[in-house]
């Protein structure tokens, strides 16, 4: 398993984790982010990109 | 190639976020030979976002604002505060400032943009932000009631005059423009912009250029081309960005703006060649994205870096794997989804698309109100090409689809 942490006190809600690894991340109604802080090895890719394209560099991987 | 030197590294000129990628997406495709990235500046890459936000407001070091370094990244090769001087791309080596001439299997040219200086003598209390040492230096000098004037009014300039707002400077915008980002936003949401910022305190002199900088050793005022002088301690000169090709000319290149890529991220020369071992990617890429259509443009937005250095390594990856699989990786249409975001004091925008290929008779308000919160649809042929929202995320997600589904 691939363990995710965001920091929410940089996450500025922008949403674009939930294109690239949809199963971890969502925006709800309110514009918040919530995510699953686990993800199966086969979604490393998306998470990994997930971490890429966060204008804030609030994801981390915790190897 | 037959002149192609299998021992020799690919080498990464740039060393900011475009480059950093490139290496990356390179390893992730399975290229395991040497990767040299060089690079002008001697920090490791970084974000350069808070630059215009949290590094001036706060003690932000680079530790805070580098990105994370991966695993598979252990063996490349780093030349810090190394400029390339001339490329040759025939004998396949490149000649830095240093003196060195590197001989390269394959090259990637991230080598982005630089700040555009007005043409002024040198004085002190003059600035630009593009780089973490020019932030660091401006930080010093916004101290509460210094008196700052920004030129320019695109995003940079008004994220910079948020910030020095908040830290108690008194703040004038000065723009040629007859409202502020009027380029990328349009007339309805610039004048709505214009407004915010009003409102906050920030002064803004549209419709005028800046005719002289007086002081003796350090800046005292701007002088305006209406006559008008505003008093100054600080100028920060946010208009606009040059590309920094000079070290590939006599390339045969094409550099009518910035290098052009086909959609693979292949250099492309004057005379129409896509090349196989050299790439572009990052800002100074002008490529076409069949999101939109075959027209090749430049695309300023933060993502751009990511998503053209992912592409550059994967293609340059199969070329170099020599498996059969090069024809079918360039042939896999790449349309990445620009996007922007900008915070300025309270108000925090977002966009998807090219806002900027709309004229302005086609913005429409999709939801909400424009003094509030808003999400604003940018057409063209009754297409829809762009979304902004202020203060809207979620909202934009369904028209973010649309988008990249042809926009109808």
């Amino acid at each position: 398993m691939i363990k995710i942490e965001v920091d929410m006190n940089q996450c500025q809600n922008y949403g674009q984790c939930v294109f690239e690894a949809p199963d971890n991340f969502k925006l709800n109604d309110d514009d918040e982010l919530e995510y699953v802080a686990e993800a199966p090895d086969s979604e490393r890719d998306n998470i990994e990109a997930a971490v890429d394209v966060c204008p804030m560099q609030a994801i981390r991987i915790v190897e | 190639m037959s002149g192609a030197n299998p021992s020799a590294p690919v080498v990464i000129v740039g060393a900011a976020m475009g480059g950093l990628r490139a290496a990356e997406s390179l390893r992730r495709s399975g290229y395991t030979g040497a990767i040299r990235v060089v690079g002008e500046e001697l920090h490791a890459p970084y974000n350069r976002p808070p630059l215009s936000k949290e590094v001036l407001a706060t003690d932000v070091t680079h530790e805070a604002v580098a990105f994370p370094s991966r695993a598979e990244m252990g063996d490349v090769e780093w030349m810090l505060g190394v400029r390339a001087s001339t490329v040759d791309l025939e004998a396949r080596t490149l000649t830095t400032d240093d003196g060195q001439v590197q001989p390269w299997r394959a090259l990637v040219i991230a080598t982005g943009l630089r700040a555009r200086r007005l043409d002024f003598r040198p004085i002190a209390g003059r600035h630009v932000v593009r780089s973490l040492d020019d932030a660091m230096a401006l930080r010093a000098e916004l101290t509460a009631g210094a008196r700052v004037v920004v030129v320019g009014s695109g995003f940079l300039g008004c994220e910079l005059s948020a910030t020095a707002s908040k830290l108690g400077c008194s703040v004038t915008v000065v723009t040629p423009s007859v409202e502020p980002m009027i380029r990328p936003l349009g007339s309805l949401v610039g004048q709505e912009m214009r407004r915010r910022l009003n409102v906050e305190g920030v002064e803004i002199f549209t419709g005028v250029t800046v005719a002289a900088i007086n002081g003796g050793t350090s800046v005292e005022s701007v002088e305006l081309s209406d006559g008008r002088v505003v008093p100054a301690d600080v100028v920060i000169e946010s208009v606009g960005s040059d590309c920094n090709i000079e070290w590939l000319e006599g390339t045969g290149l094409d550099m009518g703006d910035g290098v052009l890529a086909d959609n693979a991220m292949r250099a492309v020369t004057t005379e129409g060649v896509a090349l196989d071992d050299v790439y572009v990617v990052g800002d100074i890429a002008r490529f076409p994205n069949p999101m939109f259509d075959d027209v090749p443009r430049r695309i300023e937005h933060w993502n751009i870096p990511t998503d053209t250095g992912k592409r550059a390594g994967a293609v340059l990856a199969a070329h170099l794997a020599d498996d059969g699989s090069f024809d079918d990786v360039v042939a896999k249409p790449f349309a990445p989804m620009p996007s922007f975001w900008s915070n300025q004091f309270e108000i925090k925008l977002q966009a998807y698309g090219l806002l900027g290929l709309v004229t302005d008779d086609d913005v429409r308000i999709l939801e909400g109100d424009l003094a509030d919160q808003v999400a604003v649809g940018y057409y063209r042929d009754d297409r829809l090409v762009g979304v902004l929202g202020i203060g809207m995320k979620a909202a934009l997600l369904p028209y973010r689809k649309q988008i990249a589904e042809g926009g109808v």
